[in-house]
């Protein structure tokens, strides 16, 4: 964590503790809760990289979770921290600040300040417009992991829609897997050499307006960011890669449209930086059958197809592919459920697929079972370096 | 989040039939089965309009048929619309795997209701489909369709007896869902006398079998006016499962506004 965020977070935890309402000694709920587990990873291949371990890793996390609430929950104040203890990869082994963040609430609006995540989107298989944390991706290879990102975050609720205005005040640099990780590139990301096209470098204040709303069957967003470019610019330098971040303005669109059984999205963004500026696009539909021969099962099936207009580079994930997914969901006690996704690349014969299965124990455990396999001859594609690195994964997790 | 503007026809139509009904009642003589299933379903409806809005806790207990039990904590807020469905916001507290997740829907009478799922591990808010009326909640014996609020126009009807239950007086209508998105070809429904309050519901799978049995129980008056049960329990007699839903701390007229009913409302649920 860099000396801003960690700046950052003690402001923002003294101001909150010295705030009015808490010192007068109000009423203040107070609730603890959270998660701790166990991940085992097995490789079906030995590692392709030099300084890449055996076969097997195994890894420890917690993530608590404080709440206070005052104020009759118009005020209320969130600290998740996060730990994660891995067996091999020292980068792997990491502590981040998920949440630290006061919110407080108005009639029309709401006042988020602290340490944040924010989700925009709608598609399944990419998550083109989401753009406010940055990537924490040593924690899985779906990019849905994210590291807390400081705000202040105010709200607008109009008859028009939700307007959000975001400063940022300070970036978080994106996490990346030691020479003992697997499922990274044949070389090593060297996390302590980065450069920052702003001159404020890592303090630089990042904007974005979004506006959302709905009407009638229709969910969208629209939005303009402004600031650092959380995908690095990765430069080969002897055995190591440089890391640049860029500045950027990006407009990005996501639209849902829920007809019937049907589901149908799509989201696009163009992006501008001095390096590259390009539109890239996500669109399908996910369908589903409910009560699949007359059981309480459902079936869900998702189509979706990615573009990017800079073609086959190594750095674009999906230039034109085509995503299937289909998720069988139980709907039993256990919530019992399966998801099974591959994403075809159009343009050679490269392949991701994944199947992911999880079921709760008892009232407070949970187990899920993952299998990933990548596969590419083609030496462009980004899936290369991780050809060798197909695996399964087995998560437990107890909450609390 | 924000409604549109209803269609006057809907209103048009609650406000007959809620007009019609006292002038119905005094030709009973002359009614036919069908109109006085109306007529009962109607002023059960009118019974419990105007409560404004209401805050609950509600405790769901999941029996399979060894008679293991899991438990299920939610909250409920919900907020009576003049001329539509009720707007709801339903927070998950136990598990505590789905803590945080919570459930914004707003019913409307005829069309299809609009629903949003708020998932707290990646943040994110997802629209629903809304069709899915069949399928059980959370696993329970509960559908969907058997949580949302009782609206006239859902179905049809036809009164079919007078019968005691609980020691109570009581009607006996059968309703016909309208919906053809419904798991049901029909509903029974046993309502006392003197206060129209469901005391029992048959429900009956799309073969017309007896498929699970809803008795309600510990009704409790507020605002001397509104009854609300306590505990509910359905039994499935297909499978042997069954679920219990137990109340409890329930509040009226706590100030809940449309602006409670939203995405950035969801998004904090707790």
């Amino acid at each position: 964590m860099s000396a801003s965020f960690l700046k950052c977070s003690a402001l923002i935890g003294s101001a909150l503790l010295a705030s009015p309402a808490l010192m007068a000694g109000e009423a203040v709920d107070f609730e603890f809760s959270g998660k701790v587990g166990y991940e085992a990873r097995a490789f079906f291949n030995d590692a392709l990289h030099a300084g890449q371990p055996g076969n097997s890793n195994s890894s420890v996390f917690v993530e608590p979770e404080f709440y206070w609430q005052w104020n009759n929950g118009d005020d209320s104040l969130t600290f998740v921290p996060y730990l994660r203890a891995d067996e091999h990869d020292s980068r792997r082994s990491h502590a981040d600040i998920r949440e630290l963040a006061w919110i407080h609430v108005g009639d029309d609006w709401e006042l988020r300040t602290g340490i944040r995540k924010v989700f925009w989107g709608v598609t399944e298989f990419q998550h083109l417009v989401d753009v406010i944390n940055q990537t924490d991706s040593v924690e899985d290879t779906d990019g849905e992991d994210k590291l807390g990102q400081q705000m202040v975050n105010l709200s607008l609720v109009r008859d028009w829609g939700i307007l959000d205005f975001y400063l940022m005040p300070g970036f978080r640099e994106r996490t990346f897997a030691g020479t003992e990780g697997r499922l990274r590139g044949s070389l090593v990301v060297d996390t302590d050499n980065v450069s920052y096209e702003s001159s404020a470098e890592e303090n630089h204040l990042d904007t974005a307006i979004r506006w959302s709303h709905t009407v009638g069957d229709f969910d969208m967003g629209l939005y303009w960011f402004h600031g650092t470019n959380r995908d690095p610019v990765l430069t080969e330098s002897g055995s190591n890669l440089l890391i640049h971040y860029e500045q950027m303005d990006q407009f990005g669109l996501d639209v849902q449209a829920t007809i019937e059984d049907w589901l149908w999205k799509f989201e696009t963004i163009y992006r501008d930086s001095t390096s590259d500026s390009y539109v890239a696009l996500q669109g399908g539909f996910e369908y589903t059958f409910i009560g699949v021969m007359e059981t309480a099962m459902d079936v869900g099936i998702l189509l979706e197809y990615g573009w990017d207009s800079r073609g086959e580079t190594n750095t674009v994930s999906a230039q034109d592919d085509l995503y299937l997914g289909a998720r069988l969901t139980l709907n039993d006690a256990q919530s019992t459920e399966f998801l099974a996704g591959i994403g075809q690349d159009l343009d050679h014969s490269s392949y991701s697929l994944f199947v992911e299965a999880s079921r709760r124990f008892g009232a407070n455990w949970k187990v899920s079972l993952d299998a990933r396999i990548f596969d590419t001859d083609e030496s462009i594609d980004a899936l290369y370096a991780v050809r060798k690195d197909d695996m399964m994964q087995l998560t437990v997790e107890r909450y609390f | 989040m924000l409604r549109l503007p209803n269609k006057p026809i809907k209103t048009l139509l609650v406000s007959a039939l809620l007009i019609s009904a006292p002038l119905l009642a005094t030709s009973t003589y002359a009614m036919t089965p069908e109109q006085r299933g109306l007529e009962i379903s109607i002023e059960a409806k009118k019974r419990d309009i105007g409560w404004k809005d209401t805050e609950t806790e509600m405790k769901m207990i999941l029996r399979n048929k060894q008679g293991q039990e899991s438990l299920r904590e939610i909250r409920l807020k919900s907020l009576e619309q003049d001329d539509d469905g009720d707007k709801s916001l339903t927070v998950f507290d136990k598990p505590r795997d789905v803590k945080g997740t919570a459930f914004l829907s707003f019913s409307h009478i005829q069309e299809a209701d609009d629903q949003w799922l708020y998932l707290p591990a990646l943040k994110r808010v997802k629209r629903i489909s809304s069709r899915n009326k069949s399928g059980p909640f959370m696993g329970s014996e509960f559908a969907f369709e058997d949580l949302t609020s009782f609206e006239v126009e859902k179905y049809n009807y036809k009164y079919l007896k007078d019968e005691t239950i609980n020691g109570l007086d009581a009607y006996v209508v059968e309703q016909y869902p309208t919906d053809k998105n419904s798991g049901y070809t029909r509903r029974v429904v046993w309502l006392d006398k003197e206060h129209y309050r469901v005391q029992k519901v048959d429900f009956y799978d799309r073969k017309n079998s007896l498929l699970k049995t809803l008795s309600f129980e510990e009704y409790n008056q507020y605002l001397g006016q509104y009854w609300r049960s306590h505990r509910s329990t359905m039994t499935n007699h297909q499978t042997g499962k069954s679920t219990t839903l137990v109340y409890s701390g329930y509040q009226f007229g706590v100030g809940l506004k449309d602006s409670d009913f939203n995405k950035n409302s969801l998004k904090r649920a707790r």
